[in-house]
């Protein structure tokens, strides 16, 4: 079926092979293209809980999960605007203005909390959409300013960064963060949901099949009188939302709006998509892959964190680094594909 | 042909319609009406309109003055989509489709069939768009990747798109040049299947053999101006050329004959000797060898691996196994420089892409290849790029305002001389040229022939692909048919004559290449 | 020095588009109006901020204020030349920023071994992330904003790890590096002058210049007429990272401090803007050197304006994000329409 992408898992990469007509290293080069985060992180977690005693402990786990919840909703908004094809490098900075503003908005209860982050960054998103998709400027310039824009309106409302917001106590608002169903906190719950309605959004509705298309060839999505401009500016906007209600779960989380969150997310986003098997030239890619990529970087930090003695600088070495491997690899899959 | 009578009132109209782009009209007050249960041929010479009257009937581009009407009331098509809605389905040239997402979602990419809570119906999808393409008698798998089929089945996979919608009008802008005749016989059936229905059919094409084949009306364009209206049966072909050109017929006749020089002497040692060359899948074991002075003809239906041989040679084309000498030494597979060192050049195929660098002048587009030799530690000598420069604009008769003009501003036959000047600096011994008198005008045409022909005479060795019958039978010395990506036939001598070459592109099906 | 490539065309362009031909013309739009602003439009924005300044900003004119000016553009000015030639390739290098922290951080560590060898080490820096940037964009084919972006935030966590905190340096060589002057004219104006000119000469006289642009106008083309495609666009990378470093370390000498956290933060979008606003298409094919410094100049004088007027970061911040948006709408909003 067209609407999944195949239903391979970490073991079957051999059986994959079977049942097409395409040759043999360009069916694995596809398979290892998909699923290759998938393994990659099986095989880091089975190391790493042989190696240290705590990684496997329910504790750290969940924790992983948690902090895992944060970065997981700014990745999907990226998906989608990497799959158009496009990029989005204001995400980290959008992150953080939507913590601070849904710290300052809790003093007005929880509702303006919520939606504060959600319709600023929102218009902001709009605003990045309207100049990339209308005025056909680059994307990265026009979010590259996007950055320093909401970085600029992060400090205007705390006092040029001098005034962290803290959330009252007892604020329905942390609830967001701290409450639990079935022994699990809401933030991964709502990850899940995220997750599922997003691939429930791009391969079962107009607005994903053109999301896709635009990737794949814009000129052509054009032809076929598909909305293209209007799907663009969409993607930037929810792209923003989702960047900013990360924000505003992470206020909740810290019951706090951290005004210097948030810097250098963009790159863990991309990383997390890329290596979900996303292509960065849009077109094509899987909403499950970029969970996969999310949790694959954030149980590299945690054993970052499980030696100890590294300083937390060795994160960016690493998801940078990462990030060169996995493109690399991804170009030359590609190319074993394509011969 | 049975047309169905026109009913007097069409269904798509232009009236007086005039666009320009930075003050040079592209459409000057044109007119033009097609009537349901009719196939409509627009006819004119690159540049002279076509194009820009199919984007305003689809709404890719807003008139600038004039009306168009659908059914007889005015329309304002803003966007391709506004077109559409309104039932108007186009089929481009070069397919517009999404190459990573399914054939199935290709079909109904925008209008997908929902289920009840909105989402989109994938087994129906599915299920349609295999009874689409069925009833096109071409069964694809509709769950295949669209950019894992081949070029002609992409063709169909866009048909089935367009007939997905109930259309009152399908434009189809040169549908045919990439299907093989098989796909051709297809398309025109559904074509005229859609007349019966009382579709009004817009349809391109370059292949003039074709508009008489399928066409009941023509509108002959030149210079964004309308010239012509009227029924197929009643144009000859001269007629029909002649409008196009815009010249008297006893003229057309006469340039209408290619004429490249008589034959050369190949009693020598060859320049160019290339053996077994494979690439995969693509050329199997081609042979080829030139002798200085001979132009040797490649033939071959589209995709039988004409350029891919002569990037291979060149060394543009991954290849494995096989070898090329030049002037008796061997060079490194792979490499265009090698190539290059070794007096190879390539025209190619392609010259808005691989061709031409549209922003930089002319002077600069015609040193390019040449930069190291005309060049002292790193540092261009201008003195001498002037130079190479001011003689080959003389010689190839390059018509620009000056060698500083950009290239992106000449006609496609001064860019195509450009490129010609670009590799002659480079003093080559085997000039490798690909359709060099595609799209170019007709007096420039017949230029390039001729130096062709010239060259030759001074002793180059020329590899000359063209898909013109009569522009390979009377300008090259031998010929080489392709098939597949394998040698098929040579002719040589006396076999070098219209009716063996259609019969040798036709290999073993005569019909298909008498047709 | 004139502009740069492609030779300015008559002043009328639509006057020899109409005779020459009339097949596959590209559309034609109002060039005139719209490709004077581009090539000029950054040299009347920088007279018009010149003359607001003199009349509303106390002391402006004054030898402190110009000689204060002029080394604070360096750091811009130099690395806008090294992205004016990557963004002539169709590239893009974000890696600039992190390059200069990382040369800087390193001058602390090696300084110990003479003000030579601590430069020396800043530029390998600079040479070492070219050459990965290049590699990577020439050979193995990746997308340059991601290379880059990879590099940039790798770059940052080394000159993190690498330098720590804020270090003072004291070594005199480096310190008169940063401050000392020949007749008024401080020692890094100099450079950045110097550097200016070479890439001009590079741009406008070098074989590798001409294949640079047409490698950005044409990369497949340029392939097929066997230019060295790869080299050259190594070259550039390097010659990008190594421009970068340098601003590093010009920058570290100058505030005799280097603190890889903050140094060179957000320079990629200072230099990206001072080349586009200056004129160089981001689509590639076209370096206009003295367009560049132009826009160098100009995006120095705005953050100057608003620091003279005692603007807070916040509003600063903002106001550039909009005038770098501005700035590129300007240069590159007429593309679509």
């Amino acid at each position: 079926m067209t609407s999944t992408p195949p239903a391979t898992t970490a073991g079957t990469v051999d059986g994959a092979v079977s049942g097409s007509g395409s040759p043999t290293g360009a069916r694995v080069a596809r398979v290892v293209q998909r699923q290759g985060a998938l393994v990659i992180l099986v095989a880091v977690m089975l190391i790493a809980s042989l190696a240290f005693d705590t990684f496997g402990s329910r504790g750290n786990l969940t924790g992983i999960a948690m902090q895992s919840s944060f970065l997981a909703v700014v990745s999907l908004g990226m998906t989608f605007v990497i799959m158009t094809g496009g990029i989005d490098l204001s995400v980290g900075s959008v992150f953080a203005l939507g913590g601070v503003l849904a710290a300052w908005g809790s003093q007005y209860g929880a509702l303006a909390a919520l939606l504060l982050p959600l319709v600023i960054c929102g218009l902001i998103g709009l605003v990045q959409g309207l100049l990339v998709a209308r005025a056909g400027l680059p994307a990265f310039i026009v979010t590259l300013a996007g950055l320093l824009f909401a970085r600029g309106l992060l400090l205007l409302i705390s006092n040029e960064g001098s005034t962290t917001y803290k959330v009252p106590q007892g604020s329905g608002f942390l609830e967001l963060a701290r409450g639990e169903l079935l022994g699990i906190k809401y933030p991964v719950w709502i990850v899940l949901v995220l997750f599922l309605i997003a691939g429930l959004v791009l391969h079962r509705t107009s607005y994903g099949s053109t999301v896709l298309a635009i990737g794949g060839q814009e000129d052509a999505a054009d032809l076929m009188g598909l909305p293209v401009q209007r799907t663009k500016v969409v993607t930037y906007v929810l792209s923003a939302v989702l960047a900013g209600f990360g924000g505003a779960m992470i206020a909740s989380y810290t019951a706090s709006g951290v005004t210097i969150l948030g810097v250098g997310m963009e790159l863990d986003a991309i990383a997390a998509v890329v290596l979900g098997g996303t292509l960065l030239t849009g077109g094509a890619g899987t909403i499950l892959g970029t969970l996969v990529g999310v949790l694959l970087l954030q149980v590299i930090k945690n054993v970052i964190n499980q030696v100890g003695s590294l300083d937390s600088d060795w994160q960016a070495v690493v998801s940078g680094t990462i990030l060169l491997v996995v493109v690399t690899v991804q170009r030359y899959l590609t190319r074993v594909e394509r011969s | 042909m049975s047309a169905n009578p026109p009913t007097g009132s069409p269904v798509l109209e232009t009236v007086a319609v005039t666009k320009s782009f930075g003050g040079v009209h592209a459409l000057s007050g044109v007119d033009f009406s097609l009537e349901p249960g009719e196939i409509h041929t627009l006819v004119g010479e690159n540049g002279a309109g076509k194009s820009t009257l199919i984007k305003v009937l689809t709404g890719v581009y807003t008139p600038d003055a004039g009306e168009v009407r659908f059914a007889g009331e005015p329309v304002h098509f803003r966007r391709p989509s506004d077109a559409q809605d309104a039932g108007i389905s186009t089929i481009y040239q070069e397919v517009n489709l999404v190459p990573l997402l399914s054939v199935a979602r290709n079909i109904f990419l925008g209008r997908e069939p929902r289920n009840r809570i909105g989402l989109i119906d994938v087994k129906r999808m599915n299920r349609d768009a295999h009874e689409l393409l069925g009833r096109l008698g071409v069964p694809i798998d509709v769950t295949a990747e669209l950019g894992r089929l081949g070029l002609g089945a992409q063709q169909m996979v866009a048909l089935a798109r367009a007939m997905s919608v109930d259309s009152r009008v399908v434009i189809m802008d040169e549908p045919t040049s990439s299907l093989e005749r098989k796909e051709v016989d297809t398309l025109f059936g559904v074509a005229r299947g859609l007349r019966d229905q009382g579709v009004g059919l817009v349809f391109v094409s370059h292949r003039l053999d074709e508009l008489w084949e399928l066409c009941d009306r023509v509108t002959i364009l030149r210079d964004g101006e309308r010239v012509h209206s009227g029924t197929m049966a009643n144009l000859d072909r001269v007629s029909l050329v002649s409008h196009m050109l815009g010249r008297d017929v006893g003229e057309v006749e006469r340039s209408g004959a290619t004429k490249f020089g008589d034959s050369h002497a190949r009693e020598r040692e060859p320049v160019l000797v290339a053996e077994g060359i494979n690439a995969q899948h693509r050329l199997h074991d081609v042979d080829l060898s030139v002798a200085p002075g001979e132009i040797v003809g490649l033939g071959g239906l589209r995709g039988s691996g004409r350029s891919e041989t002569v990037k291979a040679i060149y060394g543009a084309l991954h290849t494995r196994g096989g070898q090329v000498r030049v002037g008796g030494k061997r060079l490194k597979s792979n490499s265009v420089p090698d190539a290059l060192r070794n007096g190879v050049a390539l025209l190619s195929e392609d010259r808005k892409a691989e061709g031409i660098v549209p922003d930089l002048s002319v002077r600069d587009n015609i040193a390019l290849a040449v930069l190291p030799r005309l060049s002292r530690g790193g540092v261009v000598s201008e003195a001498r790029v002037d130079e190479v420069v001011a003689t080959f604009m003389r010689r190839l008769r390059i018509k620009a305002s000056g060698p500083h003009q950009r290239v992106g501003e000449l006609s496609g036959g001064n860019q195509q001389k450009v490129l010609i000047a670009r590799w002659l600096c480079t003093e080559p011994t085997v000039f490798l040229l690909d359709e060099p008198t595609r799209g170019i005008d007709v007096g420039a045409k017949a230029e390039v022939q001729a130096l062709i022909d010239e060259l030759a005479q001074q002793g180059l060795g020329v590899v000359l692909i063209s898909s013109e019958i009569e522009e390979l039978v009377e300008g090259a010395d031998r010929i080489v048919v392709l098939h597949d990506g394998s040698v098929a036939r040579e002719l040589a001598g006396d076999q070098v004559t219209s009716a063996s070459l259609l019969q040798a592109l036709a290999g073993d099906d005569i019909e298909e290449a008498a047709s | 020095m004139s502009e740069t490539t492609s030779p300015t065309p008559t002043p009328t362009p639509t006057s020899t588009a109409g005779g020459s031909g009339q097949e596959s013309l590209p559309p034609r739009r109002r060039r005139v109006d719209s490709e004077w602003v581009r090539r000029n439009g950054v040299y009347v924005a920088l007279a018009v901020l010149v003359v607001l300044n003199v009349a509303f900003t106390d002391n402006f004119v004054s030898e402190g204020t110009l000689r204060l000016q002029l080394v604070q553009v360096v750091p811009v000015v130099v690395v806008a030349l090294g992205m004016a030639l990557v963004i002539g390739t169709e590239g893009i290098d974000l890696s600039v920023g992190a390059v200069m922290a990382l040369a800087a951080a390193l001058i602390p560590l090696y300084v110990g071994y003479g003000a030579v060898a601590a430069v020396a080490m800043g530029l390998v820096a600079g040479l070492v992330s070219g050459v990965i940037a290049g590699v990577l964009v020439a050979r193995v084919g990746v997308q340059p904003i991601v290379a880059t972006l990879g590099l940039m935030v790798a770059g940052r966590g080394v000159a993190n790890l690498m330098g720590g905190e804020i270090k003072s340096i004291r070594e005199p060589g480096i310190v008169a590096l940063g401050t000392g002057s020949v007749v008024g004219v401080p020692y890094v104006v100099l450079i950045a002058a110097a550097v200016a000119l070479v890439t001009w000469f590079l741009v406008k006289r070098s074989t590798y210049g001409r294949q640079l642009v047409a490698i950005g106008g044409n990369v497949r083309a340029a392939r097929l007429s066997g230019l060295p495609v790869r080299r050259v666009l190594v070259t550039t990378y390097v010659i990008c990272g190594l421009l970068a470093a340098l601003a590093g370390v010009l920058l570290a000498a100058r505030s005799q401090a280097s603190d890889p956290t903050k140094l060179g933060l957000l320079m990629e979008l200072s230099a990206i803007t001072a080349v586009v606003v200056g004129g160089t298409p981001l689509s590639g094919g076209q370096v206009r050197i003295v367009g560049t410094v132009a826009g160098a100049l100009l995006m120095q004088l705005i953050t100057a304006t608003l620091i003279f007027h005692n603007i807070p970061d916040s509003t600063a911040q903002i106001t550039q994000a909009v005038i770098v948006v501005g700035a590129v709408y300007v240069q590159l909003g007429r593309r679509k329409a």
